[in-house]
């Protein structure tokens, strides 16, 4: 079946920070004798949208969906296997080498592990010092003071420098993440599950710091993650992806007041929510999410849709803005 | 009211090495009826995983053990028994189910056979009979190829399969008592509603009672008719689901439902708690939670606060709010 080319309307004007043109990233899978490729798994299926200066853009959908590897893909720390990634209207889509590493300090990514993602073996110091050392920021005593100031900025004394990462809780190992991000004053932050590995109460303080930093450093964020009442908490836009493909994509009051997509709509009622007189009705999805390396013919989620239409068994929807911002791909619209 | 299938009173596990004492669990009491769940609710470092070991008497020795209290399940002491007769409990009187179903489930037993273990076991069913008895059983789970799924290893399901034959193999003897340790956290959320659901079927339909442990006040909030609270190796708060959500009194658990955000309200800024959770190698003399507290008094600091009771079965851990 072919595969439609999105027909999201993208803007590219001056307030466009990151621009993402139809990625995919196929990953080969080798077998047989001769490890000749015998298929792909699609992590990310043709996927477009803008991030905007000053914009907090989440990224929700479950295990598997390609959130994480678009995360990277933009990040570049993984290239795509076609389609477009412009970074302030630089086109960063295969860019490499000294190229690409002059334009790393433009954006930063925070991991969702803090225990794997801090070199156990330099101190708290050397980790926030390091993008400024290997982008020749100042002088050794002004890296210094930066750094001092990094450490207070996210909510650490300075006396952190001198001591390693296994002496720090996760809440505080994600802040020396943070701190590290920012040193080299991004324009953009790809948060990936960032606060996923941490306890409730520390979430909410690391929520309420990257808040507090979008003020006070003009930052935008990508934020992705499977916890919907979190992406809620710091987005203004939001998308969903299933199977590699974004489903739908609109602003945040929007899409949780209005979700369009069935599957947007699954997703928002299966999250249990305290407050029994804000419950809904729950919609259960029947069966698994089928393998990326074998998604269903015409729309992704067809297989497991409640509201599923004999067009959807063999055409894939196409991105569609339905007024207000919200993009929908899904053939009850259409 | 009707007597309690289990009744855990005063329990306290320790783990005691030459320069320390960690006090995991340090004196816990809570009621566990026929048909109803019960959600145990804390963060990390609150010993609520250790309290659900203990029932089990899975405390990994031999610096940790059960230094003091009961454990009464139909009235006899699980804590007396010796390692013989508590085998023959666990799987039988008393279902599991863990967090990670990967690591739980065997990886070199296919999953009929982890479940015609359980049946040979305790049931001294013969290999074939159990094998019956386990497709029927994934089944009643939800499995539709359950002759299929006998047949295959734990790597080639999804986690949320595992975690549904891991609650077939915690319900195959058709246990009174079924203990879920963080059974939904590992689950993507879709999945999760699926796993609950059928949580939900075991209680109504085979009058299970279940203990479920959880850091997830949503999931707490949906499946629970009693929760107790935990901080500090202790129950801070306890009462039926409605009291604590509707009126949560405890500072702790109060400040813990305004940091959590939620998908139906909008806040600007999360309420935090301030500091951290205190080591159980090194509580402090009062209240463990005085030092986080926004009403903590001079008294809070040097006097253990009891339980009391607030209303009817609402009990909290507090001198500040309670009077």
């Amino acid at each position: 079946m072919s595969v439609a080319e999105s027909e999201v309307p993208v803007q590219t004007s001056t307030d466009t920070l990151l621009e993402v043109r139809a990625i995919k990233r196929y990953f080969p899978i080798l077998g047989g004798v001769l490890r000749r490729k015998v298929g792909e798994v699609k992590a990310v299926d043709d996927v477009s949208f803008v991030l905007k200066k000053g914009e907090t853009l989440g990224i929700v959908g479950e295990s598997g969906c390609g959130k994480s590897t678009t995360g990277r893909l933009i990040m570049r720390i993984d290239e795509p296997t076609s389609g477009s990634i412009f970074l302030e209207g630089k086109d960063i889509t295969r860019m490499r080498g000294e190229a690409l590493r002059r334009l790393r300090p433009n954006f930063q990514m925070v991991f969702q592990d803090p225990y794997s993602s801090l070199n156990p073996r330099m101190s708290v110091g050397a980790l926030v010092a390091e993008p400024l050392i290997v982008n020749r920021r100042g002088s050794r005593s002004e890296q210094r003071d930066e750094v001092v100031r990094l450490l207070e900025t996210v909510g650490l004394s300075a006396d952190a420098r001198v001591r390693y990462p296994h002496e720090f809780s996760g809440g505080q190992r994600q802040r020396i993440a943070i701190a590290r991000a920012l040193a080299l004053r991004p324009k953009l932050i790809v948060a990936d599950e960032a606060v996923s590995a941490l306890d409730v109460s520390i979430q909410a303080q690391i929520l309420n710091l990257l808040a507090d930093l979008r003020k006070e450093f003009g930052l935008s964020y990508v934020f992705i993650s499977h916890n919907l009442a979190v992406v809620k908490h710091v987005s203004d836009r939001v998308g969903v992806m299933y199977l590699g493909r974004m489903a739908e994509l609109a602003p945040r009051d929007l899409l949780y007041s209005n979700p369009m997509h069935p599957y947007t709509q699954a997703l928002l009622s299966a999250a249990p929510e305290p407050k029994r007189e804000l419950r809904r009705e729950r919609i259960v999805l029947v069966g698994d999410v089928p393998s990326p390396a074998k998604p269903p013919s015409g729309c992704a989620f067809h297989t497991r849709c409640p509201r599923v239409m004999e067009v959807c068994r063999t055409q894939r929807p196409e991105l569609r803005d339905y007024g207000g911002g919200q993009i929908v791909a899904c053939h009850l619209y259409a | 009211m009707a007597q309690p299938l289990l009744k855990v009173r005063n329990l306290k596990t320790h783990f005691i090495s030459r320069n320390r004492t960690v006090r995991a669990v340090d004196g816990v009491d809570f009621d566990v009826f026929e048909g109803k769940v019960l959600g145990i609710v804390g963060e990390s470092g609150s010993g609520k995983s250790m309290t659900s070991l203990s029932l089990m008497r899975l405390v990994p020795g031999p610096e940790g053990r059960i230094v003091e209290g009961e454990v009464l399940l139909n009235g006899r002491d699980l804590v007396q028994l010796n390692e013989r007769q508590m085998t023959d409990v666990r799987g039988n009187e008393m279902g599991m189910i863990f967090q990670e179903p990967m690591s739980a489930l065997n990886p070199v037993l296919k999953i009929g056979e982890q479940i015609g273990e359980v049946l040979v076991r305790h049931r001294k069913m013969s290999k074939r009979d159990s094998r019956a008895k386990a497709v029927e059983l994934l089944r009643s789970v939800g499995f539709p190829r359950a002759e299929q799924i006998i047949n295959e290893y734990p790597h080639q399901l999804s986690g949320g399969m595992r975690q549904r034959a891991m609650i077939a193999m915690a319900m195959a003897c058709e246990p009174k008592l079924l203990i879920a340790d963080e059974p939904t956290t590992a689950l993507d959320v879709t999945i999760q509603a699926q796993v609950l659901d059928l949580m939900r079927d075991l209680k109504t339909n085979r009058k299970t009672a279940i203990i479920l442990i959880t850091h997830d006040l949503g999931v707490v909030a949906e499946m629970a008719d009693d929760v107790a609270v935990m901080y500090g190796g202790q129950v801070v708060e306890s009462g039926t689901a409605d009291m604590i959500f509707e009126n949560p009194v405890h500072p702790y658990t109060h400040a813990l439902m305004e940091s959590i955000p939620t998908i139906h309200e909008s806040r600007d800024r999360l309420a935090t708690i301030p500091g951290t959770v205190p080591s159980a190698a090194n509580f402090p003399p009062g209240c463990r939670f005085a030092d986080r507290c926004s009403l903590a008094q001079s008294q809070c600091h040097e006097k253990m606060p009891e339980l009391r009771e607030v209303e009817p079965g609402h009990m909290i851990r507090c001198d500040v709010v309670a009077l």
